[in-house]
């Protein structure tokens, strides 16, 4: 087994109650890494010749989750849980920090792969070399916070009972789904800790379609052995030795988190989210991050497992109606999402709506957009308060969107339809009111968008206005098009590391890596052959799609029509992306990357790839 | 006055832990050159996310472990005060696991011999990390005289959480511990 690797990733049945392990080929390993491009491979040969009859939420679909070689061995430990997504239809590798991806490396897998359907709620449990299901009664129905406090108990209870003379036991690490994944809301995502959320993709819905509430780990062996001892520290030690002395970048990570940015990318940038996107600008001083840590932060520098980056913080709202709220900094994602997405601009409130949020399991970004987009749709009286059970999304009214948070997690009311993800529950409002509502729905191909907007072209995203439309993880903030940014993308994603918290020179990177695994990898490899195949392969699951929406790279390679509205606020008034410049970078696009005019992968690169099944598969769309 | 022999010590400022867990890496990298927490002499607990507790040996004045072991492999080093693990004579029987106020040592992940901290003969490679890092949560002092309070800090990570969860959280944490 090449070093990095403890060599099994567990095979759970969930319909047959089984579970076994498979070792994967070291072949394949070498192609496809781990992470993101490991899950794309396991998922295309598992399901790929009959992906468009795949339900994401059906007992078929396999719910992957695996870590990559360098896993451990590098600040900011992350996992990459994929599937068929709910929300694209294709795939996605949504990663998430924690120490859960430790303890199971501890445990002696790289990952587990999920099949079936259990017939009543479960949880699985791994320990040293095993795994056991186990049943879920009294802990499903719980959300984030209740769940790890009895799952915490139980498992410790349960192995202390088993190995009395041990000591004390720590707790496991943990991946569960709250309420919302449990409703099989297309948002939902795969928690762990109380805030951190593999949020994109949609897969607390898969999770809960399993009635696999969740997933708890507690190894006792090392990391896996690496391929050169010295090496690794010496890498380490170098990286270390640049996250201590705190490049500019980490420095500011370090300090105030992302939370940072919550100012700035309104005020300077233009491209923050306010009120679903009707504007990106704003001078809102009260979200600065400074009043964050001055009247909410009771914990500064909060990390996970081996990252001395810290770049999390802890609010916990001490007065007022909110009182007892408690989150993650927020980070500037849910900043946006849950605060000015929605009008709300004071500290306490968004910390509110994100702890709402969190606790009930929904993605921070996709849910949160849902909301936005819902109430937008208020704000025009196209939905009203009957429609929302009494409820009145107004922008800024922190207590209605946490109402609102609940009908959608327990699919209430109008909340049925939002559980569908801003996408489809704009197909079905359209219907039902009569109105064609897509305009308001900021998302790309059935997947909301991160909180970077692209008008102002002053954010990273806007460099080009195409970054998320052309991505094979479409509106994923952290994986965005031009060929060169997605293949940096698939390469964290796979090797599984956190890109905030090392942002080293990337000759350090493929130092480690082979030190680590013993293999050579150099970045024209990874951008023309090993990750542009994990990336055709992604594209043509998008494309195949189905069972219920598809996507048509003419219409849909594309960005919302609000995009396209001119900015109407701040020094960035006017600015929108022309169409035909956006036309135009398409079609470059395509050729860049081995896509035919009509944006699916030629035969020809394919090939090239050695994927020809992938080109068979292909072969029916084509033809349209 | 009998002589005073000054000995070093680990403080602990739990609510300055992050929760990086690098004392597990640099602990484990020293004593079994490799990354292993769960043999680590220094253990991070989290029952409750944000309440990180650093676990490890506190030297109690009376050495209630070395004093209660059957299997004599217990002993307090001369020069640190450091309690040593013979490795050969400890049979995992986990008596000083019980003894210990804190239930701090803890059983090898290979279950053949029991693990406890040694203050890296002098100079603690958690503490080194730890300030490196800008935590300041472990920080070596030095102790002119020994007396209970190192004692009194030997508390289970349950314990420990209870009372660090009610000062992060107020009230609010009854519903997370």
């Amino acid at each position: 087994m090449p070093g990095g690797y403890a060599g099994k990733i567990l095979a759970v049945n969930l319909s047959e109650g089984k579970i076994g392990s498979v070792e994967p080929e070291e072949s394949i390993l070498r192609h496809y890494i781990g992470g993101r491009g490991l899950a794309t491979k396991i998922l295309w040969d598992g399901l790929g010749s009959r992906w468009e009859d795949v339900d994401p939420l059906g007992a078929e679909n396999l719910l992957v989750i695996v870590t990559g070689p360098i896993t451990g061995y590098i600040p900011g430990g992350r996992i990459c849980v994929s599937g068929k997504s709910p929300l694209t239809n294709g795939i996605v590798g949504s990663t998430v920090s924690g120490e859960f991806p430790i303890e199971l490396k501890c445990s002696g897998f790289d990952g587990l792969i999920i099949s079936g359907r259990s017939e009543k709620p479960v949880y699985v449990l791994v320990t040293d070399g095993h795994a056991e299901i186990r049943k879920a009664d009294g802990i499903w129905g719980l959300d984030g916070k209740q769940l790890i406090r009895a799952l915490n108990h139980e498992v410790v209870d349960h192995l202390s009972n088993a190995e009395p003379r041990y000591g004390e036991w720590k707790e496991p690490g943990i991946l569960y789904i709250g309420p919302a994944g449990e409703t099989l809301n297309r948002t939902a995502a795969v928690m762990q800790k109380w805030s951190h959320a593999a949020g994109y993709g949609g897969y607390g819905a898969v999770m809960g379609s399993k009635n696999l509430k969740a997933i708890a780990v507690k190894g006792t062996g090392p990391l896996p052995e690496v391929e050169n001892r010295e090496e690794v520290i010496s890498c380490l030690n170098q990286i270390l030795e640049g996250t201590f002395k705190s490049g500019p970048l980490s420095q500011l990570m370090r300090l105030w988190g992302t939370t940072r940015n919550n100012y700035p990318t309104g005020f300077s940038l233009s491209s923050m989210p306010v009120r679903n996107w009707q504007e990106e600008w704003h001078d809102e001083k009260s979200i600065g991050a400074d009043k964050f840590a001055r009247r909410l932060w009771v914990k500064r520098y909060w990390a996970d497992y081996g990252c001395p980056v810290a770049c999390m913080k802890i609010a916990v709202v001490k007065t007022g109606p909110f009182k007892g709220a408690i989150s993650d900094g927020p980070d500037y994602e849910l900043v946006a999402y849950c605060g000015s997405n929605l009008g709300i601009f004071d500290p306490d409130g968004i910390t509110y709506v994100s702890c709402v949020v969190d606790d009930l399991g929904l993605s921070g970004i996709n849910g949160a957009n849902v909301m936005g987009f819902a109430a937008e749709l208020y704000q025009r009286g196209i939905l009203t308060r009957e429609d929302f059970g009494g409820v009145e999304p107004r922008w800024g009214d922190a207590e209605a969107f946490g109402k609102l948070a609940h009908l959608i997690a327990e699919r209430r009311g109008i909340g049925d339809i939002l559980a569908e993800g801003t996408y489809r529950a704009a197909l079905k409002i359209s219907k039902m009111k009569g109105v064609d509502v897509l305009p308001f729905a900021v998302q790309f191909k059935g997947m909301e968008v991160g909180a970077h907007g692209i008008r102002s072209g002053l954010d990273w995203t806007g460099s080009w206005p195409m970054s998320y439309a052309l991505s094979t993880q479409p509106g994923d903030h952290g994986s965005i098009s031009s060929a060169e940014g997605e293949a940096r993308s698939i390469l964290s994603d796979s090797l599984v590391y956190c890109n905030i918290s090392y942002r080293a020179k990337p000759d350090l990177l493929y130092k480690l890596f082979k030190a680590i695994t013993g293999w050579d990898l150099t970045p024209d490899d990874w951008a023309n052959n090993k990750g542009r195949r994990i990336m055709q392969i992604q594209r043509a699951a998008l494309l195949i799609g189905g069972p219920d929406v598809a996507w048509d790279p003419v219409k849909h390679d594309d960005n919302p029509p609000r995009w396209y509205d001119a900015l109407s606020t701040g020094p960035s008034k006017g600015a929108a992306p022309k169409r035909e410049y956006c036309l135009k970078l398409k079609r470059e696009y395509y050729r860049t990357v081995g896509w035919d005019v009509k944006g699916i992968p030629t035969s020809d690169e394919l090939r090239k790839l050695g994927l020809g099944d992938v080109d068979v598969a292909l072969e029916k769309l084509r033809k349209n | 006055m009998s002589e005073v022999k000054p000995i070093i010590w680990i403080d602990r400022d739990y609510l300055k832990c992050s929760g990086c867990r690098m004392c597990e890496v640099v602990c484990s990298l020293r004593h079994e050159n490799r990354i292993w927490p769960e043999a680590s002499m220094i253990r991070i607990f989290m029952f409750v996310p944000g309440v990180e507790i650093p676990h490890l040996c506190t030297q109690c004045y009376d050495y209630p472990c070395v004093n209660s072991c059957p299997c004599e492999a217990l002993a307090v080093d001369g020069k640190t005060g450091a309690v040593k693990v013979d490795k050969e004579k400890c049979s995992a029987c986990g008596v000083c696991v019980n003894t210990c106020p804190g239930k701090i040592p803890h059983l090898h992940p290979n279950r053949k011999h029991i693990v406890i901290c040694d203050l890296c003969g002098g100079d603690p490679e958690c503490a080194k990390i730890c300030q490196k890092a800008g935590f300041d949560a472990l920080k070596v002092i030095i102790l002119g005289q020994r007396s209970d309070i190192e004692k009194l800090v030997a508390r289970t990570p349950r314990e420990m959480t209870n009372d660090l969860a009610i000062n992060l959280y107020g009230e609010k944490s009854e519903e997370f511990i």
